[in-house]
């Protein structure tokens, strides 16, 4: 596909990637439930929360879905994700197991860290899921590592790095696109650009506000998406993944998408107004997008509510687990620090 | 009549090699003339004429080793037959050493090379002589051909050879696909590499010196230290970081750092400070092999010094580990990398004094081997540390503490630690020398420590 090399937003979508974009009503309706199951769980995670149960930071995910679940839907066997610290969705639709996410935010043994590592820690080689990274813009620098090590050993592999629009203004982001086009890796960056780092606007913030941009000087190509349309994402995406799998170099998708939820649970969200997020909320919601796609392929209501019913017994399940498997053994405290073996 | 001087083209540089003049006698020649390459023990470097005049001798032939600084190498005529007055050093100018260093005691000698003997290796395993580089150079060499998931990433190390030679012709063998310039871009690369390596590869990341990891220490620390246990154990960083630690010479204050302290705090992280070429191999060997993060600190001014390293195949040492240089009954002295050297002068005016030093060199910073230096301790009942960075907080208020707790009766007197000044190291090079550890404050303190 012509890309021009100043980092503009192609004119066309979905054409000639190489990737069947098509979207048929199994895979919506799967998309739907991933989706749902974020929500849901994310809403527990805050019940959780409030109870006492989950300490800490616990960033929810709550607004944000279709970007995780359209990307996911793209990835091949062997590809690696990585993000920052809004982790909880991106590892559900990665594959995680539910009961050891929402054990690991209650800091139990249960959790797929066995409770050393909190909300913002978690991993997964299996599912491909690399954390999970607290400092803001770290995971840009380590998934192009992933992408530099797919690159030697050429196994056609792809790594996703995930980071903000916050995150976006640090300097190792830079480094790291500056490298990725310089050696060509496999790389696709995913600025999921929520309008807010922490409390403070991309107008109050960034000098350029149109993130797809921000690889022009690395001759990087970026494309604006529409990150509450679960299918534009999944479009996008197969563009992205394509141009990196290829041996074309890094590529950026600006997903613009919106989280309801504050920063973290601490934070009441003052910055903005309660009718900015209605507007979102009622106007863009990406599940009720997803609805409506799926009434037009003909899924009925019972249908749904047979969806709902599961998603609603597994974050059940994955709660009561998470209140019930025990705190680590004191015994774990030294765990993990070292490998012994050496190699 | 202007003389031409052997100048000094690194900050760390003694001599060198006159390797071509590129003029005869009698040859006119104007200022900025090349007149003749010299070989540093890092690079060839071209030297340009300061005068303008007529070659009137050449002193020292082409092909000559071991010119020292400041030598005269040539007479120049000035072109109207009037003589200069004061010499003039070919460019860049040679610094003047200064001239009535109030610490001239301070400076060591070189450090002799010393018969290596390794009580773990059988008596009369031969041995070669090599460079610290070297030794560095083929420790990443052998264990790049052993594992290809072994690649060398950094400023510099490639086409470059190496900003202090250490990684030379590894490019050649391995290519570049293994030996990875980098942009100067120490947060980036840095945490690619660990990207690579929660990946499975088994990166060596290059700094050109510690002092610019300061801008890749998240990384070191968040990224590659912490990862294994918040992960539960399933991300492993099996990553060796390096490159030349502490103050090399004149270099000021932001390029003249002892990390020790710094990266021996960090849980997670292991660190190495290896002191001659032996260690220098085979302790990057077992560094590379290791499944862990490591922080290896190496001495710009040990890279061209010259040690006995046992000739055998696959020489690793463990990591962990010190190692008792000179046996000793009346004092301890605990160091590591450079200042081993010095703990060893050291050792040997006190024995001139009637005072039996032993000298402890802990190779290893973290995972420390208190155990050894217990043992000595328990043998001579005084300490003394050493180190070149900063005292508070260090690597010898951490021994202290350690021998305070688990070796209190055995000590009959306070123990003492050498380190540098209490202030950024300065540029002047009496104040330098005044700020750094010196033989002489190791002789002190450890008489100090006898009550003598």
């Amino acid at each position: 596909m012509a890309r021009t090399r100043k980092g503009e937003a192609p004119t066309e979508k979905g054409a000639d990637t190489g990737v069947n974009a098509f979207v048929g009503k199994e895979e919506l309706l799967k998309f739907y439930q991933d989706m749902l199951l974020i929500r849901r769980f994310e809403e527990r995670a805050g019940q959780l929360y409030g109870m006492g149960l989950i300490g800490g930071f616990c960033h929810l995910y709550i607004g944000q879905e279709a970007i995780a679940v359209g990307m996911q839907s793209i990835q091949h066997k062997g590809d690696q994700i990585i993000t920052g610290y809004r982790d909880h969705g991106h590892m559900l639709a990665a594959g995680m197991d539910p009961k050891e996410v929402m054990a690991e935010l209650t800091g139990r043994a249960g959790g797929s860290s066995r409770g050393k590592g909190g909300s913002m820690h978690m991993f997964d080689i299996e599912t491909g899921f690399y954390g999970g990274h607290g400092i803001v813009g770290a995971q840009v620098a380590l998934g192009t590592g992933l992408a530099l090590a797919n690159h030697y050993k050429g196994n056609g592999n792809v790594s996703y790095a995930y980071f903000g629009d916050g995150a976006a203004n640090q300097g190792q982001v830079y480094e790291s696109f500056n490298m990725a086009q310089l050696w060509k890796l496999p790389v696709v960056y995913v600025i999921e650009n929520n309008q807010y780092a922490m409390g403070t606007s991309v107008e109050r913030s960034a000098s350029e506000t149109a993130f797809h941009k921000r690889g022009v000087s690395f001759r990087i190509p970026g494309e604006e998406v529409d990150g509450m349309d679960v299918v534009a994402v999944r479009e996008a995406g197969a563009r992205a993944s394509e141009h990196a799998r290829s041996g074309q170099g890094p590529y950026i998708l600006e997903m613009k998408t919106y989280r309801y939820r504050g920063h973290s649970m601490s934070d009441p969200a003052k910055y903005r107004t309660k009718e900015e997020v209605d507007e979102v909320k009622t106007t863009r919601d990406p599940i009720d997008h997803i609805k409506e796609r799926l009434a037009a392929a003909g899924v009925t209501e019972d249908d749904l509510k047979t969806v709902d019913g599961e998603v609603k017994r597994i974050v059940a399940e994955a709660a009561e687990f998470a209140r019930t498997s025990p705190e680590p053994d004191p015994s774990e405290l030294y765990t993990d620090v070292y490998l012994e073996a050496a190699e | 009549m202007t003389d031409i001087l052997m100048p000094a083209l690194s900050p760390t540089m003694e001599e060198g090699t006159l390797a071509k003049w590129l003029v005869k006698e009698g040859d006119t020649i104007k200022a900025g003339d090349v007149i003749a390459e010299i070989e540093t023990d890092k690079a060839t470097m071209e030297v340009e004429a300061v005068d303008e005049g007529v070659i009137e001798a050449i002193l020292v032939p082409a092909g000559s080793e071991n010119v020292k600084v400041n030598t005269l190498i040539a007479k120049l005529a000035g072109e109207d037959g009037a003589s200069a007055s004061a010499p003039a050093a070919a460019a860049p100018a040679a610094e003047a050493a200064p001239a009535a260093a109030p610490v001239a005691a301070a400076a060591p000698a070189p450090i002799a090379a010393s018969a290596f003997a390794d009580p773990e290796l059988p008596e009369g395993t031969p041995t070669k002589k090599i460079t610290v580089r070297d030794a560095l150079r083929d420790a990443m060499a052998e264990e790049m051909r052993r594992d290809d998931r072994v690649f060398l990433m950094g400023e510099e190390v490639a086409q470059y050879q190496g900003a202090y030679k250490v990684s030379r012709e590894l490019l050649q063998e391995f290519g570049d696909k293994r030996v990875i310039d980098t942009p100067i871009t120490e947060h980036g690369f840095a945490g690619m590499g660990v990207g690579a390596a929660m990946a499975g590869l088994k990166p060596i990341v290059e700094f050109m010196t510690w002092n610019f990891a300061m801008q890749a220490i998240d990384h070191i620390i968040n990224s590659a230290a912490k990862t294994l246990y918040m992960s539960g154990g399933q991300i492993k960083s099996s990553i060796v970081f390096r490159g030349p630690n502490g103050a090399a010479s004149r270099v000021g204050a932001q390029h003249s750092q002892d990390y020790a302290a710094w990266y021996g705090n960090i849980p997670g992280l292991k660190v190495i400070a290896p002191y001659d070429a032996a260690d220098a191999k085979g302790l990057l060997k077992a560094a590379i092999r290791d499944p862990n993060p490591i922080v290896f600190l190496e001495h710009e001014m040990m890279y061209g010094h010259e040690f006995d390293i046992p000739d055998v195949e696959d020489y690793v040492v463990p990591i962990g580990k010190a190692k008792v240089r000179r046996q000793g009954t009346d004092v301890t002295l605990v160091a590591y990398s450079r200042m081993v050297g010095f703990a060893l002068q050291a050792a040997e005016a006190l024995a001139a004094e009637g005072i039996l030093a032993e000298v402890v060199d802990l190779r290893t910073i973290r995972p420390m081997d208190h155990a050894t230096v217990l043992e000595s301790v328990k043998k001579t009942n005084r300490l003394v540390t050493v180190e070149e960075g900063w005292g508070p907080m260090g690597v010898g208020a951490e021994i202290v503490a350690r021998i305070t707790e688990f070796g209190f009766d055995y000590l009959d007197a306070p123990p003492l630690r050498v380190h540098q000044e209490d202030v950024p190291l300065p540029y002047a090079a009496n104040l330098e020398a005044l700020s750094l550890p010196s033989v002489d404050k190791i002789v002190k303190a450890a008489k100090a420590v006898c009550y003598r």
